[in-house]
């Protein structure tokens, strides 16, 4: 069994991870590229502005609840160490892209057949589409209220205790979904939408400023693009992890 | 299979020894798939090291994980 998953996967993560890279290049990666061209050419008002802005982020943290940020909310929005290796723009940069999408279509679809089976039931393209959904509910749409999806050069808050938010809010909103869907009493029905509705209670890391570097309009239409990406991320693991997980425990 | 498995067990009120192993020999290695996808799905969306970071930076920003 863990085999078939596993196989299935595999096949559903490749065939995610061109089809993502397709629509990332006329979508989400013009954005990107645009963004950084703002972010090199000038030194950024987000990044330039920040440590003045330490006194009022303060008081701003505070009141969100989320004071453990404020100390290091002044760090620059943007840290990148100039003496790491990165992919050359072009071929290598999309080509990394290209695998690191892969390796995301990989590892939906094995949390998703992994889920499904211990749920039981019947897995195909139909059931597997409906938990992609669901995936792309609790771990994009809901995260995504506190952290919005971010150009490079937006400011934002110490990275680890936004990654922490977010696992933790995509892990909350997962139970918290699950014990609505299938749970038989209305009592754990409210608890699960407690649970769902608790991150967003006690409030995401609150970035240092909101200047950015670029203009707007180009992070408003950034918004909307990673969203259909992240759904078509979970949509399609879904559904090709489903309809091969079928094909290959019927032939097996 | 999944299905036959699992209409067994709620079928099966009294958890004999025989539902039980299947149950297990379903529910372990699906724990170990999802295991691995988070693994797989961590690793490549929030890893810290600056060489993994940049070498998976587009497809960060584009699934609006969290990002430098």
């Amino acid at each position: 069994m863990f085999k078939t998953i596993i196989l299935s996967a595999f096949g559903a993560g490749l065939a995610v991870g061109v089809a993502l890279s397709v629509v990332q290049a006329v979508t989400t990666e013009p954005l990107i590229l645009h963004a950084e061209t703002f972010e090199n050419a000038e030194p950024a008002p987000a990044v330039a502005s920040a440590p003045h802005e330490h006194s009022s982020t303060e008081a701003h943290a505070h009141e969100a609840a989320a004071a453990p940020v404020a100390t290091e909310a002044a760090a620059p929005a943007h840290e990148h160490d100039e003496d790491a290796w990165s992919p050359a723009d072009g071929f290598e940069r999309s080509a990394y892209t290209l695998i690191a999408n892969l390796l995301m279509g990989v590892a939906v679809s094995a949390v998703l057949l992994g889920l499904m089976t211990i749920r039981g039931g019947k897995i195909d393209a139909r059931t597997g589409v409906l938990w992609g959904v669901a995936g792309f509910f609790a771990a994009s749409l809901l995260p995504s209220l506190g952290l919005s999806p971010e150009l490079p050069g937006t400011a934002a808050a110490e990275i680890t205790s936004r990654q922490i938010w977010w696992l933790s809010t995509a892990a909350a909103s997962a139970i918290g979904l699950a014990l609505i869907v299938f749970s038989g009493s209305w009592l754990l029905k409210v608890a699960g939408l407690v649970i769902a509705v608790l991150p967003h209670v006690i409030g995401a890391p609150v970035p240092p400023t909101l200047e950015a570097s670029y203009p707007a309009a180009l992070g408003a239409e950034f918004v909307a693009a990673s969203l259909v990406v992240s759904a078509l991320l979970w949509a399609l693991s879904g559904l090709f992890s489903g309809w091969l997980y079928q094909r290959l425990s019927r032939s097996a | 299979m999944t299905h036959f498995i699992n209409t067994v067990n709620r079928a099966t009120s009294s958890a004999t020894a025989g539902t039980q192993t299947r149950a297990t020999s379903r529910i372990v290695p699906a724990l170990f798939a999802v295991g691995f996808g988070l693994f797989l799905f961590v690793g490549t969306g929030f890893a810290a090291p600056s060489l993994i970071h940049n070498a998976t930076h587009d497809t960060r920003h584009s699934l609006g994980l969290p990002c430098h």
